[in-house]
């Protein structure tokens, strides 16, 4: 827990409550979540992926995950830095390989319950082709899409999920590619679990995510968030806040809607809610069955694979 | 008599305004003071108002705000729990 | 986590692993034996001509030694899904040919920066690109050494029997172990699926280095300190100790810092465990070194093909050594440069238009002359070729 500082000293600062600042009881909930010797964080101003860190933290006491058997992996980008933030065994892995590195993590210990950080650019261009097959194999992986509509570290250049005729560095006269509806991709792609909030549903992201947790399979919760920087800038969409009012007045609570009609506009209603939760025999359950129906008693469990 | 108590860890803030636009009790305001890197933190302008729903916490990208429920203990006036 | 695997610097394999006998199979094959009696019991792969036997034959048994084989959407995934595996406590390892060795390049990086033990085994064909699928090629030995950006070390390690695919496999996943390095085994089309005679021993006469496991306590732990020797101790997901793993440039907590400080700390410590190393990692099979004029230095399937025109060179009465690289990199550069003092010439065959010859060349140091033997793959040499260039570099005088 960093000190709690009171440096303000002018007239509006006297209006603070010291007593209340400087409290060794108060803790934020999210505090035991993080390395709080790398905050503050490299995230700009108003940028969205540290509220669903708070939803994400607070989804794991929700659910009383055991931390020790919690990893996190990411991939590259600004939403790729969550791994660094937060305290657990967290992968920061290379661009676009989120998915497939935490497959290999979950196959080789199953009791480990893997999720998987990262942005919309890192997991659905460079990573599209795992993110649909993790889908389709039912990889039991708790994937978070924070989808800032833009490639936000590399300086706001058009992601596969930027929408039409919106203003990037790559398309300076405006995007006319179409781009992905994603949680309409991983339905059909076979994911048991799939929901959009926006950042300004801090509650039913905390849920879904809490949700997820007890859901055998492969799990996307698509999550959009401002980049004030690039995309709201670039795009004259004002600041963060600008953009957590306009999902304020914008969004459209459809538990169950077709996925196929919650695709988005840059400035048209955005569908959110819990989209897809359906039952399917996951990757290692499908294959301990396969194995034992076509081995009988020759198939061994690989619960003895980890090694000292 | 307020039922929550904010608290702030003014080095951490960004001055988004995301927890002074969505605290239901309007309790917060962004001061004129700046933290080290130039920001103006929060500060609480009306402390009798919170009810410690910590939604300025869930709002708050840089952990920088939390609010918590004050238990009948520390209401006592006597320890300056509740204002 | 078995604390006593931590007393012994060595274990014998697991013997559910061990195929023990006498066997007929080819190189792939036996590759994958090597694997499995290292105590891999995970890998990831995509088929590709002519490496996928290994993989293949690691999909029929694993299952009844307890692992998992998945078969990815490509060699970028199957690259880092070993790496996720070898994280979460396995160990763990890819088979490709050119074309997704050349996809695995980042991964090799990413390995060799976070440090993590495990085997790229590349079964090399002709190339570039497509090039020639079934036909063979030595042309990925650059690429080995140097396919990742920026600076590394690897281990390489080049078989020339199918008894070797399986006794230099379980050398690779040791390797990778002692150093905490990505390991490339590089075969060849025809090692690969040549048949020979593979004896494989019991388990219990087989060694296999445990993995360098952390004893130290949550509280203690830095995941990238060392203690002296520039190899850290690892610790797995889901043991309580939240450490975090970055391709970025990381300090001894493993956290990002992208200072030059760090960085040169960093990078000079991945190059120098391994460098510092070379000299206990090389292996290489020698013959009539002693008063040599020419040593033929070559490796792989190369070197069988050698053999043949180093006795004909013999036959005539010239004095000719063999050299033969097992280990490629580390190049074995001291002793190169010692024998360099003594012989007129290096004959450097290979089925490529000229890598490791580069390097002899190099650690030769104008002491001796060095001859390639070139060949651009899709088959072997004709020994006649190498037996003319034995000739030709006997007559050359002393550097």
């Amino acid at each position: 827990m960093p000190e709690i500082l009171n440096i303000l000293d002018n007239d509006l600062g006297k209006n603070l409550n010291n007593d209340d600042f400087n409290d060794d009881d108060v803790q934020n909930p999210v505090e035991p979540f993080l390395r709080s010797d790398r905050v503050p964080h490299i995230w700009c101003p108003g940028c969205g992926i540290g509220t669903t860190v708070n939803s994400f933290a607070r989804a794991l006491l929700e659910s009383k995950i055991d931390l020790r058997s919690l990893a996190l992996v990411s991939g590259i980008g600004c939403t790729g830095r969550v791994a660094g933030y937060v305290k657990l065994d967290s992968f920061h892995t290379t661009h676009g390989r989120a998915i497939p590195f935490a497959t290999g993590l979950k196959l080789a210990n199953p009791k480990l319950n893997v999720v998987v950080y990262s942005g919309d650019g890192d997991l659905s261009a460079i990573g599209g082709n795992h993110l649909i097959h993790a889908a389709r194999r039912n990889i039991d992986l708790k994937v978070i899409c924070v989808n800032n509509l833009i490639y936000a570290m590399t300086g706001g250049q058009t992601a596969p999920t930027t929408p039409d005729h919106s203003t990037t560095s790559t398309n300076p006269y405006g995007v006319f590619e179409p781009s992905f509806n994603l949680p309409h991709l991983v339905e059909a792609a076979g994911a048991v679990y799939v929901a959009r909030w926006t950042m300004f549903h801090v509650r039913q992201l905390t849920r879904a995510i809490s949700e997820a947790f007890h859901k055998k399979g492969f799990s996307f919760i698509e999550v959009i968030s401002p980049c004030p920087t690039l995309y709201q800038r670039r795009n004259k969409l004002g600041d963060g806040l600008d953009a957590m009012k306009d999902y304020k007045a914008k969004s459209k609570v459809r538990n169950g809607a077709p996925t196929s009609e919650v695709g988005m506009t840059m400035t048209g209603e955005i569908i959110v809610g819990k989209f897809v939760d359906r039952e399917r025999p996951d990757y290692q359950t499908m294959m301990r069955a396969q194995y034992a129906d076509s081995l009988g008693e020759r198939f061994v469990e690989q619960s003895e694979m980890v090694c000292s | 008599m307020a039922k929550g108590r904010v608290s702030i860890v003014v080095e951490r803030c960004k001055a988004c305004g995301f927890c002074v636009e969505f605290c239901p009790s309007h309790v917060l305001a962004l001061s004129s003071a700046f933290n080290s890197k130039g920001y103006h933190p929060p500060h609480v302008v009306h402390p009798e108002k919170c009810s410690g729903c910590d939604l300025c916490g869930m709002y708050c990208p840089d952990f920088a705000i939390c609010a918590t429920k004050i238990d009948a203990k520390r209401a006592d006036p006597a320890k300056g729990g509740a204002k | 986590m078995n604390t006593d695997l931590q007393k012994t610097n060595l274990q014998s394999a697991d013997p559910r692993g061990v195929l023990t006998g006498i066997h007929f199979m080819d190189g792939d094959h036996a590759c994958c034996e090597g694997a499995l009696a290292a105590g891999s019991r995970f890998a990831a792969g995509y088929p590709i001509t002519p490496s996928t036997e290994v993989v293949e034959r690691f999909a029929s048994r694993v299952p009844m030694v307890g692992g998992t084989f998945i078969q990815m959407e490509d060699e970028l995934a199957a690259s880092i899904t070993l790496i996720g595996a070898v994280w979460g406590g396995a160990k763990a390892f890819t088979v490709t040919s050119g074309p997704g060795f050349s996809l695995m390049m980042e991964h090799i990086g990413y390995a060799a920066m976070t440090e993590t033990p495990c085997v790229f085994v590349d079964v090399q064909r002709g190339g570039p690109s497509t090039g020639l699928p079934t036909l063979p090629a030595q042309a990925d030995m650059m690429q080995a050494r140097w396919g990742s950006h920026g600076d590394y070390e690897i281990i390489a390690l080049c078989p020339n029997s199918p008894q070797e695919c399986f006794d230099l496999t379980i050398k690779a996943f040791n390797l990778s172990e002692e150093f905490r390095v990505p390991v490339m085994f590089m075969m060849d089309e025809v090692v690969g699926h040549m048949s020979e005679k593979v004896v494989i021993p019991k388990a219990d006469e087989i060694e296999v280095t445990p993995r360098r496991h952390t004893h130290k306590s949550v509280e203690e732990y830095l995941p990238y300190a060392t203690n002296g020797d520039g190899v850290p101790e690892i610790a797995h997901a889901g043991e309580g100790y939240n450490f975090h793993v970055t391709g970025l440039t990381h300090d001894e907590r493993g956290y990002p810092n992208m200072t030059p400080q760090v960085q040169d700390k960093l990078v000079r410590r991945l190059q120098n465990k391994i460098r510092d190393a070379a000299d206990r990692i090389a292996m290489f099979e020698e013959e009539k070194l002693d008063g040599a004029d020419v040593v033929v230095v070559s490796y792989g399937i190369t070197s069988r093909v050698a053999q043949r025109a180093i006795e004909a060179a013999r036959e005539r009465g010239l004095r000719v050594g063999k050299l033969r690289l097992i280990t490629a990199w580390p190049f074995p550069e001291k002793k190169i440069r010692e024998l360099a003092a003594n012989v007129k010439a290096f004959v450097v065959p290979e089925l490529n238009l000229g890598q490791m010859v580069r390097e002899v060349e190099r650690a030769a140091g104008g002491q001796a002359k060095t001859f390639a033997v070139s060949h651009a793959g899709g088959g072997v040499h004709n020994p006649e070729d190498i037996l003319k260039v034995i000739v030709e570099a006997s007559k050359c005088r002393k550097s």
